[in-house]
Order: structure tokens, then C-alpha cells, then sequence
């Protein structure tokens, strides 16, 4: 019954099956239907942990595909299958939903919709990093953006319907251009060349034959490649976000409750990390190659920018939230330093290039982590002052020994720290960069400076000094248990992360060193538009 | 006199052993009119309701054509003109006349839900429905210039009775007046374009109209030649007709007044059947040209690229216009002005591919696609429109208001009616997994495909596109205001029994859902309409 095919059909919809069995619950039996998303989250991480040990160690290929015709007179397939990339975001999905869902406790208003809401949206993602099928991304990129809604919407803070209406918006018009993009390579790959590929006549959605298109070279024009680039990239990239297009995320980060803020900035946000790795990339690597300056320019960018606009906040969530746009940017730094030779067309420094994009993987992982470990620490103690100024906050760590001890660590995750998650991506991302430009290098490294400036700071404000001075003091009491539960599960894959890195590595290097090759192959079978003209001269 | 005689002969057998066995649908429902004003006229049969007459032939009617389409697809009956050419009995036809016999069942099913008609108007009211519907039957199934006006004015004079149905509403004889005016003002020129259409070619016949003109436009003609003049303006004239029908852009305007004025239920009828049986004309209408010679085709694909222009121009208008608008059924209407944008895209993709001088095998299967994304995009829209429409209703019976602020908070107090609503405000946006979506996709594809012909085209599929956002602008407000807004305190409860009301509400909402996740029986079939309208295979 649980072979590797048909595993991730049940990861992603055994969310569902809990959420349609929400329905039946009685409106007043709160605890139990907690519980009973809460197992949901449960089997959802174990049928996950369970693929990993289907996976194959070594083999950097999609395995466990599985591909059933959907809307046949469309070639639609409902096409799943996991390498790598895949697995470890999925696993850390997983991971992420069940915590969220322990942090869920604290929501009294609507409970069944609520959950009902945070199961479907969870069968969303799994598709999503399961998807093998275009279309069926598609599907699923979009089926998440209707609980999300209605998540900040209905249970956010004082500001939530204008930040709802921002995310949706800003998700929907990248969907839209996306949309374009997926018909630009359906037709695309109705020519007779690509015939040879997929085997039947019509266009194609099948990700893996698409990629294969593209590293042949000669079915999609590099016009098409850098258009289709360009619509993707920035689908893609609201998604990350990265600088431009980044202005939805301080407002639904801020206003949506503390679960979902996990949600979103654990999972949501890796997103759009996995689409650039999985689509936008081997769809279109001229594409992605012509770009490539312009995507490193914009990392840096967001790195710097996030970091300032982190160290500017006076709002506690405000700032973990700008710190995840700079934390993104070393995921897109990552994957975009591909250098390559003039003279062969080659890439230059390839391993260097791997590195970088294990760097961004690690970091998705780790931020993955802590980020939502920083927003449920806000979390906390917002529950019990209901303020977030900064400003107002200091001397916790008398009043809450141990919660100050707790988010101490995963702060110093979150900036960076050796030994913890978050420094391996870091340097894997910053040390690649050396290879392509030592000033971008530069640059990117200083954002580590910024980064500890901005968390310190307010690990100053906020845990120490003498004595806590905002409103509601006598509310501060110590963590409940349920709380040092979930805070110990943050912890943990901190540590184990920043020590045995290779819990990632293990699983990623296999399926980026296939997607470095296909990607360097794509670009190099390419018909360059000015060569051609050279050697018309 | 002999010959007369068999003339006559002839006629009478044509008439009464093919046409009238084919037209029983049609009978079926005059036939029930003429019950329910029996029944009125004698005191013995007055205790009979009328809507379980209407039903009854309502029911008889879709039945037969069920069969009549299951006949036609298995290839048991073959499509044939009917009464000398006047009718054609084709998929194409029957899957219409099926499509507007299930909606007379929806409507006729609503109506005794909501009880709009009371007992004294019921007959009247049922007799005006179901002489609409059959007009636009006979304006799906015309193939004979006459027909198309009949059919038009057919459906258009019960029309504006039902639209003046609320009698002593001032906005309802307002609207119902303004509907006359431009209706008959519309129908003047459309019959003009006829009778130019008629001295031109000396044939009312559709289908020889091609042929017939290239006889009498001279090869390489422009614009400045006189005979082309007449034709592009006759062409024009009757495109007026339909566009009034349509509330294309700029002949839109009676259409949110009228939407406003009406009941939400005869809004809901207008709104889909209408458009139904006016679009069946339309393609009807474009396909007159083909057979033609060159220069026949270049008036034809001219007009089709004017087609686009209007089209992306309706979508644009309809979308922008409803943002501002504070009446659910006023803001409905601005949305399927938006709708008849989208779909007139698809027209005019049919009529650019058609119509364009590289025209080949890959060009007569993207022509299928683009008929088959209006049916599906017609029959999505019945489920959706009709499902909005009917919530509104059954809400207005309770809270006695069509403002949207006055559905604030609705969820808490109707959750299944605000679920409906949502399902289907979903499927207007065209997100996924809703049909709306794939409907959708269907048809930017054909126009993404028509692009390839002609520049014009990426500004309609630009338009479309960016329309989709536009959409959610207003959309969602329905659903703020259902879902994130608090009831107010002391607005008027709303209760509803869950048999009747729930079951209808669920009934036509979810299939916009299951239109979405299992289209590939429909699209199947509705290729196969389309590839015998075009091909007639």
C-alpha cells in the first residue's frame, strides 16, 4: 500500500481526508477537532519520514513517478515523482505544519474553519513539491492561495483584510504571467522535433520532457527561452520574494496569526525557491543564463535591503519578517551565480556553481527552521502583552528564563551563528559568489554583519536590560509546556543542522549535480543569437 | 399545376417525416405554454400550479434532447437542415438546446425555491420563461438569415416583459422600459444588415453566404471597392444585433440597469440563456463566410481581429466598471459584461484561425479549441452565474437587501449559502481547481495559439490576462463581506431549512468545482461538437 508511487498521493491528500472529516465534528468539540488536525499534521510527518526511506541514496534522477492520464485531449497527466529537492522541502513541510499546528492552540474564533482551512492548505504545498506535471503546479501553486486568504483574512491581526487582498493580489498576478509562460512551452513543444521527446503529437505539461526540450536547444528559441524566463522569474520571485516585488510579505507576515506566519514564512516562501529551481531554470536555462548578472545583482540586493529595513523596524514581527526577504535573497544569490566562459560557452568553475545552489537549498532548509521558530518566539510573548514594540520591551530573561533561553538559540540560528543552521547556507552561498563577481561577494558578505546587527539589537531590547517596562506586566508568566514543546522541536533541527549538515547534503547534491549538468548542456546547445551573426560576418 | 402539387408534395413530406420529429423539444415546451394558459382559463384546472406544468415540460423538453445529442454523438442520427434549410439540426444545435432546457429546469427549480412569480402571476410568468428560452433555441439552431432575427426578437420581446415583472418597482419598469428601447433600437439595425446582407447574395441560407459572395467581390478588393464596403457594414449591422445581446462593449449599457431592476432570479436567466443562445449565433454568423473565396476570407478575418478588439475592450470595461459598485446584482452585471469579454475572445480566435491565409491541418484543430473553450466556458458559466444569481435571491428573501454591506458577516449565520457563494465567485475569478479555470485556459490557449497569426491577438490575450486580476478586485469584496466582516448587531437573521434550499444551492455550485477537477469527459465531447460543426466529422 505505501510503496514510494503511491506515498505521495497520501501525503498530499491525507490533509483533505482529515479536513472533509472536520466537517462532521460537533462546532463545540474544540479540543477534539484540534486534536484531530493535529493528527493529520502527525500521519502527514510520518508518511513523509516513510518516503524518505523509500529514497534511493546516489541517485539524483526523479524517483517514484508516478503518471496517470488526466485531461488526455490536453496531454494533462496527473504526473507526481520526488528527487531530492523535492524530498527534503517535503519533509521539511511536514515538519513545519505540524509545529504550526501545535502552535494553533491559541486560536479560539471559528476553530473548525480554521482548521479545515490550515489542512487544505497543507495539500496544497505537498502538491506543489510533488508536481511533475505543469498544469497540475499549477493547480496546486493556485489552491493555496484560497485558504491563505481567508487564513490572514479572518483570523489575522487589525490590519488583515488589506494584507489578505495584497498577498492575493500579488500571488495572483504572478500566477497569471506564469500562466502565459505555460502556454508559451505547451505550444512550444508541439513541433515535430519535440515529438521525438514526448512520443505523442501536441503540445506537452510534462516537466521532466520539457526540461529534456530544453537541454537539446533546438525547440525552444532563445527568444522564447528569455521571454519565458522573464514571466516565470517573476511569478516565481513575488513568491520569494525578492527586492522589487516583496512589499506583500511585511504586511501578511505582520498581520497573520502566529501559525500562519510560521506557515508562510517556513514553507510558503520555499515556494518560490522550488519553482526557480524546478521550472524556471531547466525550462529555460539561455534564459536563466542571460539573466544570470541581473538575478545576482537582485539577491544582493534583497539581502541588503531586507537587512536594513530589518534593522529600521521598531515592530518585533516587522523585523523577523524583513529578515526573511534578506534570508531569501542568499536562496536566489545561490542558485544564480552561473559564470560562464566566453569562449566555450561552458560554465566556469561548475563546482563552485553546485555549491552555490546546495548553499541555497541548505538555506531554505535552515530558514525554514528558524524563521518560523523567530515568529512563534514573537508569538509568545505577544500573546501575553499584546504589543510588539520593540521598543517597549526588556527585561524578559529575568521574567522568562527559559523562553529567553530558547529564542536566544534560534535567533543566533537566524543570524548565522557556526554551529547552527543558519551559517551553512551562508557561507556555501557567500563562498560561491567569490567565484562569479569578488565585489557581489563582498557585498552579500556584509549582509552577515547587517544580519547580526539587526538580531542582536533586538535581542538587547527585548530580552535584556534591567526590567520589563511595557503595558501588561503582570501577564508575563513562563512558557507553558505545550509552548517548550514546540520550542524544543524548533531547537533541535537547529543544532542538528549546523552540525551534520550533510542531513541535507546527502539528499540534494545527487539531483543538483543532474540539474547543474542539464542546465550546462541546455545553455551550451543553445543556438546563441550573436554568434550567429559573427559567423555571418 | 402538377409541379406545384409536388412541390407541395414534397414540402409537406419533408416537413412532417423529418423536421417535425426533430423539432419536438421546441413543441414539447409550446405545448406547456399553451397548458398553463389553459389551465388559467378553465376554473376546473386552476387549482393546477404552473411551475409543476413548466417543470413537467421542462423536463420532457431536456429529456428528448438529451437523447437527441446522445443520438447525434453515437452517430444514430445524422445532422440534417430541417424545414427547407431554415433550421439545422446539428451537435452544435442540440448541445445548446440541451444546455438551455437543463437551465429552464435550474431557473424554473429557483423560482419555486424563492417564489418570485406568487400564485396569481405564475402561468405568466412561466409562459414568458419558457417562450424565451424558446427563441434561444431557435437562435442556436438558425442556418437561415431570417431565423436569426426571429430567433433574436423571439427571445428578446418575453424578455423585457420579465425584466417589468415586479410590478409597481419603479427601477423595475425603469429598467424594463430602457431594455425596450435599446432592444428594438438594436434589432432595427441588425435587420438592416440582414435585408443588405439578403440584396447582396439574393439568399437568406447561412451556409451559402460565403459562396454567394465571393461571386460578387472581385479578387484583391479593398476596403475603398463599394461591394466590400456594404458587405463589411451589413456584417457590422448584424455584429450590432448580436453585441446588444451579448452587452458587448459599447452596447452594453442597458445591461446593469436592467440586471439592477430585475429580479435576480429573471438576471440570473438573462444573464446565461441569453448569452448562450446569442454566442450559438455568433459562431453561426462567423462561420457564414467560410467556403468563400480570398477576399472573402480577408473581409471575414478583419472582422474577426475587430471582434478581439472589442472583446479584450468588454473584459477591460465590465471588470474596471464593477469596482465600483455597491449592489451585488448591479456589480453581477459589470461581471458578465467581463465574462461575454472573455469569451468573445474566443470567437474572435475562431474567426482569425479560420479566416487566415495559412490556414492548414494544425489551423482546423486550434479552430476546434476555440469552440470548444466557449462551450466550456458557457456551460462553467451556467453553473457559476446561475449559482451567484440564485444566492442572491434566496439571501434577498431573507434580508430583504441586495447591498453588498448588507451581507456582512453572512457566514456565520448561512455557512452552506456563503460556501455556494464562494465556489462560485472562485470560478468567476477562474482560479484552480474551479471550472471557471479551465474554461479559462482553454480559451486563452486558442488565443495564445492565434497569436501566431496575427500581432493583434497578444494585446487581446494581454488584456485577458490582466484582466483575471482586475477580476479579483471586486469579487473578493463579496466575500470580505461575507466572510471577514462581523454581523452587525441587530441585522436581520437569516435562517434557511437546509432539504430544499441547501440541496439546490449544492447542486449547481459543485459541479463548477467538478468542472474543474474531472474535465476530460466534457472536452471530449464538446471537440466532437465543434469538429462537426467546422468539418462535419
Amino acid at each position: 500500500m505505501f510503496t514510494a508511487e503511491t506515498l505521495t498521493s497520501w501525503i498530499i491528500f491525507v490533509p483533505t481526508i482529515f479536513a472533509f472529516f472536520l466537517i462532521f465534528f460537533d462546532k463545540k468539540a474544540v479540543e477534539p477537532m484540534r486534536l484531530w488536525a493535529l493528527a493529520g499534521t502527525v500521519v502527514t510527518m510520518f508518511l513523509s519520514l516513510a518516503l524518505i526511506g523509500q529514497f534511493t541514496l546516489g541517485d539524483g534522477s526523479i524517483q517514484g513517478k508516478v503518471s496517470v492520464p488526466w485531461i488526455a485531449s490536453w496531454n494533462i497527466n496527473y504526473q507526481l515523482g520526488y528527487d531530492g529537492i523535492s524530498l527534503t522541502l517535503v519533509v521539511l513541510s511536514a515538519f513545519v505544519f505540524l509545529v504550526s499546528m501545535l502552535a494553533s492552540w491559541g486560536i479560539e474564533k471559528h476553530v473548525k474553519g480554521y482548521l479545515i482551512l490550515f489542512l487544505i492548505l497543507e495539500t496544497g504545498v505537498m502538491g506543489v513539491f510533488f508536481a511533475l506535471d505543469f498544469f497540475l503546479f499549477y493547480v496546486f501553486w493556485e489552491v493555496m492561495l484560497l485558504p491563505m486568504y481567508f487564513l490572514i483574512g479572518v483570523w489575522g491581526g487589525p490590519r488583515r483584510e488589506y494584507a489578505a487582498i495584497k498577498f492575493f493580489l500579488y500571488t495572483l498576478a504572478g500566477g497569471v504571467l506564469m500562466l502565459i509562460a505555460l502556454l508559451m512551452y505547451y505550444f512550444g513543444s508541439a513541433t515535430p522535433e519535440a515529438m521525438a521527446i514526448t512520443g505523442h503529437s501536441g503540445g506537452s505539461f510534462d516537466l521532466i520532457k520539457l526540461a529534456e526540450m530544453a537541454q537539446t536547444g533546438k525547440i525552444f528559441s532563445p527568444g522564447m527561452q528569455v521571454a519565458g524566463f522573464i514571466l516565470l522569474f517573476i511569478g516565481f520571485a513575488i513568491k520569494v520574494p525578492t527586492f522589487p516585488f516583496h512589499t506583500w510579505l511585511p504586511d501578511a507576515h505582520v498581520e497573520a496569526p502566529t501559525p500562519i506566519s510560521m506557515i508562510l514564512a517556513g514553507v510558503l516562501l520555499k515556494l518560490g525557491g522550488y519553482g526557480i529551481i524546478r521550472i524556471a531554470f531547466p525550462l529555460c536555462p539561455y534564459g536563466a543564463q542571460v539573466a544570470a548578472y541581473a538575478l545576482v545583482a537582485i539577491g544582493v540586493v534583497s539581502i541588503i535591503y531586507g537587512a536594513f529595513a530589518a534593522l529600521a523596524q521598531t515592530d518585533f514581527k516587522r523585523m523577523v519578517a524583513y529578515s526573511s526577504v534578506s534570508h531569501m535573497g542568499y536562496v536566489l544569490l545561490g542558485i544564480a551565480v552561473w559564470k560562464i566562459s566566453e569562449v566555450t560557452g561552458a560554465a566556469e568553475g561548475r563546482d563552485y556553481w553546485l555549491m552555490g545552489m546546495n548553499g541555497a537549498m541548505f538555506q531554505m532548509i535552515a530558514h525554514g527552521v528558524s524563521s518560523p521558530g523567530m515568529f512563534f518566539m514573537v508569538g509568545v510573548i505577544y500573546d501575553r502583552v499584546h504589543h510588539r514594540d520593540l521598543n517597549q520591551f526588556g527585561g524578559l530573561s529575568g521574567l522568562m528564563p527559559n523562553y529567553s533561553g530558547m529564542a536566544a538559540v534560534i535567533f543566533f540560528a537566524g543570524l548565522g551563528l557556526p554551529g547552527l543552521c543558519g551559517f551553512i547556507g551562508e557561507v556555501f552561498v557567500v563562498l560561491s559568489v567569490w567565484n562569479y563577481s569578488k565585489v557581489l561577494a563582498i557585498v552579500s558578505a556584509g549582509g552577515v554583519i547587517l544580519t547580526a546587527g539587526y538580531i542582536l539589537w533586538a535581542l538587547q531590547r527585548v530580552y535584556l536590560g534591567p526590567e520589563y517596562k511595557g503595558p501588561h506586566p503582570e501577564a508575563i508568566t513562563p512558557m507553558t509546556s505545550r509552548e517548550q514543546a514546540i520550542g524544543w522541536l524548533l531547537i533541535v533541527p537547529c543544532l542538528a543542522l549546523g552540525v551534520y549538515p550533510n542531513f541535507v547534503f546527502n539528499y540534494t547534491n545527487d539531483s543538483l549535480t543532474k540539474l547543474v549538468d542539464t542546465l550546462d548542456s541546455g545553455y551550451q546547445n543553445t543556438p546563441k543569437p550573436n554568434t550567429v551573426q559573427t559567423t555571418q560576418k | 399545376m402538377n409541379e406545384i402539387g409536388l412541390l407541395v408534395q414534397r414540402l409537406l413530406d419533408e416537413t412532417t417525416k423529418t423536421s417535425v420529429g426533430l423539432f419536438v423539444p421546441e413543441l414539447v415546451l409550446s405545448g406547456t405554454i399553451v397548458a398553463m394558459l389553459l389551465c388559467r382559463i378553465l376554473p376546473l384546472l386552476w387549482r393546477v400550479p404552473a411551475q409543476w406544468i413548466a417543470l413537467l415540460g421542462a423536463f420532457t423538453a431536456f429529456a428528448w434532447t438529451l437523447c437527441q445529442f446522445d443520438q447525434l454523438v453515437g452517430g444514430t442520427m445524422q445532422p440534417t437542415p430541417i424545414f427547407t434549410g431554415l433550421l439545422m439540426f446539428d451537435q452544435f444545435a442540440t448541445f445548446f438546446r440541451m444546455f438551455l432546457c437543463l437551465f429552464l429546469i435550474l431557473t424554473i427549480t429557483l423560482t419555486v425555491l424563492s417564489g418570485i412569480p406568487d400564485r396569481e402571476d405564475g402561468p405568466d410568468f412561466y409562459t414568458l420563461l419558457i417562450g424565451a428560452t424558446l427563441g434561444m433555441m431557435i437562435m442556436s439552431s438558425a442556418n437561415h438569415l431570417l431565423m436569426v432575427f426571429l430567433g433574436v426578437e423571439m427571445a428578446s420581446v418575453p424578455s423585457y416583459a420579465m425584466v417589468g415583472f415586479l410590478k409597481g418597482r419603479k427601477k423595475s419598469s425603469e429598467a424594463a422600459l430602457k431594455y425596450v428601447v435599446y432592444g428594438a433600437g438594436a434589432a432595427g439595425v441588425m435587420l438592416y444588415g440582414i435585408s443588405l446582407l439578403a440584396g447582396l447574395t439574393g439568399t437568406g441560407s447561412l451556409p451559402e453566404i460565403g459562396h454567394r459572395l465571393s461571386m460578387i467581390v472581385s479578387q484583391g478588393a479593398g476596403i475603398s471597392d463599394p461591394i466590400v464596403r456594404t458587405i463589411v457594414l451589413a456584417s457590422l449591422m448584424v455584429l450590432v444585433g448580436l453585441a446588444f445581446k451579448l452587452s458587448v462593449f459599447p452596447f452594453h449599457f442597458w445591461c446593469p440597469d436592467v440586471f439592477e431592476g430585475a429580479a435576480a432570479e429573471v438576471a440570473g436567466f438573462l444573464s446565461v440563456a441569453s448569452k448562450a443562445g446569442a454566442f450559438a449565433l455568433l459562431v453561426r454568423f462567423g462561420l457564414a463566410f467560410s467556403g468563400g473565396s480570398a477576399a472573402v476570407s480577408e473581409i471575414a478575418f478583419a472582422l474577426g481581429i475587430g471582434i478581439g478588439v472589442l472583446a479584450a475592450a468588454t473584459a477591460t470595461f465590465g471588470n474596471l466598471s464593477a469596482y465600483g459598485q455597491t449592489n451585488i446584482k448591479r456589480m453581477l452585471a459589470y461581471s458578465t459584461i467581463a465574462h461575454a469579454g472573455y469569451m468573445l475572445m474566443a470567437v474572435s480566435a475562431l474567426m482569425v484561425m479560420k479566416y487566415s491565409k495559412h490556414g492548414g491541418a494544425e489551423s482546423t484543430a486550434a479552430t476546434l479549441s476555440c469552440i470548444e473553450g466557449l462551450i466550456y466556458y458557457l456551460f462553467v458559466y451556467l453553473f457559476m452565474n446561475l449559482g451567484a444569481f440564485a444566492i442572491v435571491a434566496l439571501v434577498r428573501n431573507q434580508i430583504f437587501s441586495e447591498e453588498i454591506e448588507d451581507y456582512n458577516g453572512l457566514a456565520t449565520q448561512c455557512p452552506l449559502l456563503c460556501f455556494g457563494m464562494a465556489l462560485c465567485i472562485f470560478s468567476l475569478i477562474g482560479l484552480p481547481p474551479m471550472g471557471g479555470f479551465f474554461a479559462k485556459l482553454v480559451i486563452f490557449a486558442s488565443v495564445f495559439k492565434a497569436t501566431s497569426v496575427h500581432w493583434a491577438m497578444w494585446f487581446v490575450l494581454g488584456a485577458g490576462a490582466i484582466n483575471t486580476v482586475f477580476g479579483l478586485f471586486y469579487y473578493i469584496r463579496i466575500l470580505k463581506a461575507m466572510y471577514l466582516k462581523p454581523r452587525p448587531d441587530g441585522a436581520r437573521k437569516v435562517s434557511y431549512d437546509l432539504m430544499p434550499v441547501g440541496l439546490f444551492v449544492l447542486m449547481i455550485c459543485l459541479p463548477t468545482l467538478g468542472l474543474g477537477i474531472l474535465p476530460a469527459r466534457f472536452t471530449e465531447t464538446f471537440n466532437n461538437v465543434a469538429s462537426v460543426l467546422l468539418t462535419g466529422r
